[in-house]
């Protein structure tokens, strides 16, 4: 029962699956959304350093702290997007978003 | 032995909560179970050796992250029961484009072979007399410093575009205005009044 690095592949797809899985079926619901685009980051991270971990090169845990910066980087922005909008409209419902064409 | 306990344990963790993340009807739990996500994940990293990166996941994502979306998600006054609504009709497809991809990645991952057709395995840990941190510092630090700096730019960025897009300039709201509190004159605010026996203000 050695855990390869299959294993940990496979882990981290499992996660990627289950946030575009969340992003499919959580379509009205913009914060779920949100959430799901951080799993499947972390779902990068977790391919990331497992690659570093098992090929003994740590320029891929570099490379996961990039993609940490990004994830911390987009939920601000997002988060900050989605405040605006709730106050501008009283509501989050993702279908309406496109009223925001100028 | 041990630790493919853990790894199981964890994987099994990390997989569980992430489906409650996006199943779960209270998006508060959904942030939790976000929570629980990550920090199995930072498991999995200490697994592989990489405390640094593990520490880190724990500060920025379940410090930071996790706790700006459990703001949003309580400040926003939203009837999450009717954002609810068309997650079963959604599901199929979901469910189709899901199983295709978890069998195509796994397909994939599970042909991650050495050059001699080998599962590549965890070698033992070299005894090094350099932490993980340390190591990650020496790369970063020197071959990495301008991405490191552009991730630097990047948070800068992302920081300048949350406040102006949150920051907004009410009308009418009342605020001290030192210099105008200082400026008055005993002409404006005082009046004299005389008045005689009897008769009160008209």
């Amino acid at each position: 029962m050695e855990i390869t690095l299959s294993h940990y592949l496979v882990v981290a797809g499992a996660l990627f699956t289950i946030g575009v899985f969340g992003i499919f079926v959580n379509r009205k619901n913009v914060i779920i959304i949100l959430m799901s685009i951080e799993l499947v980051l972390l779902s990068v991270n977790i391919n990331l350093v497992a690659f570093s971990a098992f090929l003994q090169n740590l320029e891929g845990q570099v490379f996961a702290m990039l993609v940490l910066t990004v994830a911390a980087a987009e939920a601000a922005v997002g988060l900050a997007i989605l405040v605006t909008y709730f106050r501008n409209r009283g509501g989050i419902a993702v279908e309406d978003i496109n009223q925001m064409r100028g | 032995m041990l630790a493919g306990i853990a790894f199981y344990v964890l994987a099994a963790t990390a997989i569980a909560s992430a489906f409650a993340v996006i199943a779960a009807r209270n998006p508060v739990h959904s942030v939790l179970f976000l929570i629980l996500t990550f920090f199995t994940a930072a498991g999995l990293f200490v697994l592989l050796g990489a405390e640094f990166l593990a520490m880190l996941l724990i500060v920025v994502y379940v410090g930071a992250v996790a706790v700006l979306f459990l703001f949003v998600v309580m400040m926003l006054d939203v009837d999450f029961v009717e954002l609810k609504q068309g997650f079963l009709a959604y599901m199929p497809v979901g469910a189709l484009v899901a199983l295709v991809l978890l069998s195509e990645i796994s397909l994939v991952a599970s042909a991650a072979m050495s050059a001699d057709g080998a599962p590549i395995a965890l070698a033992p840990a070299a005894p090094s007399e350099v932490t993980n941190a340390e190591a990650i510092g020496r790369v970063l630090y020197t071959d990495y410093v301008l991405v490191f700096q552009l991730a630097g730019v990047v948070l800068f960025v992302a920081m300048i575009g949350a406040i102006v897009l949150t920051l907004r300039h009410r009308p009418g709201v009342r605020k001290q205005n030192i210099a105008a509190q200082v400026g008055r004159k005993r002409s404006e605010g005082v009046e004299l009044k005389d008045i005689r026996p009897g008769q009160g203000l008209s």
